[in-house]
């Protein structure tokens, strides 16, 4: 693991001196893109690849995140005040979080998985009709603050490196131990005195403010909001699963391989797909699930595995033979 | 008694009456969500859009060779269930034994298959709204009641209630099939416990293949039976399988009867929600009993599913 070590300084130093030396604004956008999908993907990962509790309705989250911050500005505040949005935009999802939660923890089963695929689509309706705080269907436009990608950037690469160093400590304490009990065995669990409500609702509320602030983030960098894109359930519900599921559910790097790989796959399909990109990704979707389910992350740890018990299997059978030979 | 009150008295009676015919075709899709649910546990997200596919299939053959919507039973019926033992067999059983890390691999592969069917109809019929125009479309029965002096008189549209008829004749036949024959029975064991009915010598590979089946044809039939009543379009299906589920989950997840109260439950709701609330939040409604049958009874109305 040595090469690790040299790795990571060389890779963090690479990243923070991107915008110095990429001028493209096309290419820093695509990797804006990215850091914002490795956000939405780590925070669907923690609540679904790392405590099973599977959301379809993520989008809630990340709208209302969005809303937060256009409603602010809305208000009469100027874009800048709009940044406090990535942290009242995570509240508020986290406050929307806790209600569902509370009401659909305490059963088992998919209510939580249909109560939020719901809450999502009441929102998005809510947004259209509630007019005097979200101007319906025209949604909220505004001049973002900043002028020039590269504030963004380093924006979103501090709210990527806070979410993930956020989701490591957790999944290192007691906390993350009790996610996976609760993934592997909610009875076995709950026998050991781990209280499955209780620890659902953490990973939920904290997978929820990050998608929130991610919205908000999203909010702040295009300045324009439209209540069927931030609430969509296959544009973001579903693509949040598609990240994670792509580069292995349950990894600390999947979701960054997927993110990548997704808005890679996402920009070529515009251009040479344009109407049927949902198409790809929906095959996409059912072709991981059929022969890759545990992503590319996964697939390649259980190699690493796999290799390691051969290995050590090769070892065993050699070492008896040595003493025959011997005598 | 005054003419207004009459008045209030008849929109109440024509809210109600709209509200239970549209009821009987959510029950419909319920029923096949139920079904579905019951045997193999999992939610079909699919399923608005295996209706959206049949919805299609009735406008084609409408348009192409005239084929009367309710006539076109006959060709949705067996071809819905053909796609549904298609999709069991093919996709869904597969997965079944998958070793992940993730759970609701089936249920996340229905996702993907929604995605698929309603981007297809997108890119082969354009996202415009199309209707089904049937000579009898307006057509309306009115039936007269005299009360206290005063006339009040309740519409029915005949599409709806042929809809609602041939709804009810499919419930039945479900009921029928599911309490009389060898099949139905067997669906039945395997809900009630899957590892016992294998043991007893069902054939429970073959039972989720039938129930798949049965469950894409029950909603395959609403969306023929929508036609003539509603307009469709290619992401019609996303807001029928929420409805589909807070259907089932009002009846008590897996309860067949249940299904039938959870639609017209549904039905009333969204009928008298949209015309003494806000037509706006017509959609919200169902989502609000959603919850407070969650809050305070998440086995169902009936009491009898599984919570």
């Amino acid at each position: 693991m040595k090469s690790s070590r040299f790795l990571l300084p060389f890779a963090l130093v690479v990243i923070l001196l991107i915008p110095a030396v990429v001028k493209s604004p096309y290419l820093l956008h695509m990797l804006i893109l990215s850091m914002l999908w490795v956000v939405l993907g780590q925070s669907w990962n923690l609540l679904g690849g790392f405590t099973g509790q599977i959301s379809y309705g993520h989008a809630a989250f990340f709208g209302v995140g969005a809303y937060t911050t256009g409603i602010i500005v809305k208000l009469g505040y100027s874009p800048k005040v709009a940044w406090s949005g990535l942290l009242f935009g995570g509240l508020a999802a986290a406050l929307i979080a806790a209600l569902i939660g509370w009401i659909c923890f305490r059963l088992r089963g998919p209510y939580f998985s249909l109560s939020v695929l719901a809450l999502a689509e009441v929102l998005r309706i809510v947004a259209i009709n509630f007019k005097a705080l979200t101007n319906g269907a025209e949604g909220i436009l505004y001049l973002p603050a900043f002028n020039g990608k590269a504030y963004y950037y380093y924006i979103v690469l501090a709210l990527v490196t806070v979410n993930f160093l956020v989701i490591r400590s957790v999944m290192r304490s007691k906390l993350g131990f009790y996610f996976l009990a609760i993934r592997e065995d909610q009875d076995a669990a709950e026998s050991l005195g781990i209280n499955p409500t209780r620890y659902k609702l953490t990973s939920l509320l904290i997978s929820a403010f990050f998608t929130g602030a991610g919205g908000a983030f999203y909010m702040n960098y295009l300045g324009f909001i439209d209540p069927g894109i931030v609430f969509s359930i296959p544009d973001i519900s579903v693509m949040m699963i598609l990240v994670t599921m792509l580069g292995g559910a349950a990894t600390f790097w999947g979701p960054a391989v997927g993110a990548v790989l997704y808005i890679l796959c996402s920009e070529f399909l515009r251009v040479w797909l344009p109407s049927g990109h949902l198409i790809f990704f929906g095959i996409l979707i059912i072709a991981i699930i059929i022969f890759f389910p545990n992503g590319i992350v996964g697939s390649l740890n259980d190699l690493k595995a796999r290799k390691k018990r051969r290995l050590a299997a090769d070892a065993a059978a050699a070492t008896p033979t040595a003493p025959s030979v011997a005598a | 008694m005054s003419p207004q009150v009459a008045g209030q008295i008849e929109l109440l009676g024509q809210v109600l009456i709209s509200g239970i015919l549209l009821g009987g075709l959510y029950a419909l899709i319920g029923l096949g969500m139920s079904l579905i649910m019951g045997v193999m546990k999992i939610i079909n997200l699919a399923h608005g859009e295996l209706m959206m596919v049949a919805m299609y299939i009735t406008f084609w053959a409408f348009t192409l060779w005239k084929v009367d919507p309710y006539v076109s039973l006959l060709i949705v019926l067996p071809l819905m269930f053909l796609l549904g033992v298609g999709i069991q067999k093919y996709l869904l059983a597969p997965v079944m034994d998958a070793n992940t890390v993730l759970p609701q691999n089936q249920v996340l592969l229905t996702v993907g298959l929604g995605l698929v069917l309603s981007n297809l109809a997108l890119l082969l019929f354009t996202a415009n709204y199309r209707s089904v125009p049937v000579s009898y479309a307006s057509k309306t029965i009115y039936w007269d009641i005299k009360m206290g002096g005063q006339t009040i008189s309740l519409s029915f549209s005949f599409p709806f209630l042929v809809a609602f008829g041939i709804a009810m004749v499919l419930g039945a036949l479900l009921f029928l099939f599911l309490g009389k024959t060898d099949t139905g029975r067997a669906i039945r064991a395997t809900a009630q416990d899957k590892r016992a009915a294998a043991l007893m010598g069902v054939d429970t590979k073959k039972i989720t293949m039938i129930t798949f089946g049965l469950g894409t044809a029950l909603v395959g039939a609403a969306g023929a039976l929508l036609d003539p009543v509603y307009y469709l379009y290619p992401q019609i299906g996303g807001p029928f399988t929420n409805k589909a589920f807070v259907i089932t989950v009002l009846g008590g997840m897996g309860n067949i009867p249940g299904a039938i109260l959870g639609g017209l439950v549904l039905g009333l709701a969204e009928s008298l929600g949209s015309v003494y609330i806000s037509l706006g939040y017509k959609e919200a409604f169902g989502f609000v009993i959603f919850v407070a049958v969650l809050i305070f009874m998440p086995k169902g109305l009936l009491g009898k599913g599984r919570a």
